[in-house]
């Protein structure tokens, strides 16, 4: 019996007690937001399919092994498994392809391997940087973005090398 | 469009590692592979993502978020000062760092889209440095329960799919500081060029 198994159902009995406190429908909220639920999963399951597609067949040729040895000097210098630079370099691309790509990679590792959590806290802990900047610009009618970019980019390289620098802190090292 | 040059990409390179490595069985299987076992995890996942989207609603409707939403506003006032001095964004901006924060991202793009809009006004399609921050602290993601990526690791059989959130928090907070640093440094050089 460890601490972590109390987190999930003292969670979900907080939220319904204070809800209902609040004198909230707390079980129609429920399945209103499960009903949201869905529906990012019907616009994410399209678009794994193609990529899972992609990303499988990458892997099993080579090119994956082929793009993270292209990679790996200057990324074991930063300490980070090179494994990951496929992951890297679609994240700000694209969400549901970096969905593939950590999905592929802890499936080949892992979960709970090293490298399965460096590619778990990556994606937990970085946006699709370039279609965040379309969205926003474009709906703002911004055509000098000026510093945005470079400045989103140093945000998500340091959270690249800061995810395995974490996993290797709180987890132990590979 | 991007994805397009991707996609193709990664297809067109399989098939050439492929046949040079004289591996295109695998490779043949291994696309048929690949959609089947999207399906699976999207399965799989489905039950995860639509419980915690649900228990996110009831936070929501509970009025967290806007308790949230509150408690972020010095801090903001301070970050964005100019905006600040505009109700409506600041209640905006509050609304949508709030929303993020809680994984709600249907609701904080809008409300981040409403603030930028606001922010935008006559500075001639120009950001202005406040913009720039804005935007920068949307791209570098806050959530403080990274559900979708706990479901990916629930499907792939983890044991404790949430053990990684002391690491997904320490790690958002450095790049966040990062991204933050790096436009502070850019609108200060141009400042000085221009003073």
């Amino acid at each position: 019996m460890n601490l972590s198994a109390y987190v999930i159902p003292v969670l979900l009995a907080s939220v319904a007690v204070y809800g209902m406190g609040r004198h909230v429908d707390v079980y129609s909220a429920l399945t209103h937001g499960a009903e949201e639920g869905l529906t990012v999963l019907l616009r994410v399951a399209p678009a794994l399919v193609g990529l899972l597609t992609a990303v499988s067949m990458f892997r099993v040729s080579g090119a994956m092994e082929w793009l993270s040895g292209l990679f790996a000097p200057v990324l074991e210098l930063l300490g980070v498994p090179p494994e990951t630079a496929p992951l890297m370099l679609v994240r700000p691309v694209s969400g549901s392809g970096a969905l593939a790509v950590a999905t592929d990679l802890m499936a080949a590792h892992g979960p709970d391997s090293y490298i399965g959590r460096v590619a778990a806290v990556m994606l937990g802990s970085t946006e699709t940087t370039f279609y965040t900047i379309a969205v926003y610009f474009g709906s703002a009618g911004i055509h000098k973005t000026r510093h945005t970019v470079p400045a989103a980019l140093a945000a998500d390289l340091t959270g690249f090398i800061a995810a395995a620098f974490a996993v290797r802190l709180l987890f132990g090292g590979a | 469009m991007a994805m397009t040059w991707v996609w193709t990409g990664m297809v067109v390179l399989s098939l050439l590692f492929g046949m040079v490595s004289g591996n295109l069985d695998a490779v043949a299987n291994a696309a048929l592979e690949g959609a089947r076992s999207a399906v699976d995890l999207s399965i799989s996942m489905a039950g995860i993502l639509c419980l915690w989207s649900g228990v996110m609603e009831i936070m929501n409707a509970c009025g967290i978020s806007a308790g949230l939403a509150k408690a972020f506003r010095p801090l903001l006032r301070r970050l964005l000062p100019d905006a600040s001095r505009d109700r409506e964004t600041l209640a905006a901006v509050s609304a949508n760092v709030s929303a993020n924060l809680l994984g709600l991202g249907n609701a904080a793009t809008p409300l981040g889209i409403q603030a930028a809009r606001r922010m935008a006004q006559g500075c001639g399609g120009t950001a202005s440095d406040e913009l720039c921050l804005l935007v920068v602290l949307n791209t570098a993601s806050i959530q403080l329960l990274p559900t979708t990526v706990a479901s990916v690791r629930a499907a792939a059989g983890s044991r404790t799919p949430f053990d990684i959130l002391p690491a997904v928090w320490l790690t958002s907070v450095l790049s966040v500081a990062a991204g933050l640093l790096t436009a502070w440094l850019f609108s200060r050089r141009r400042g000085r060029r221009t003073a």
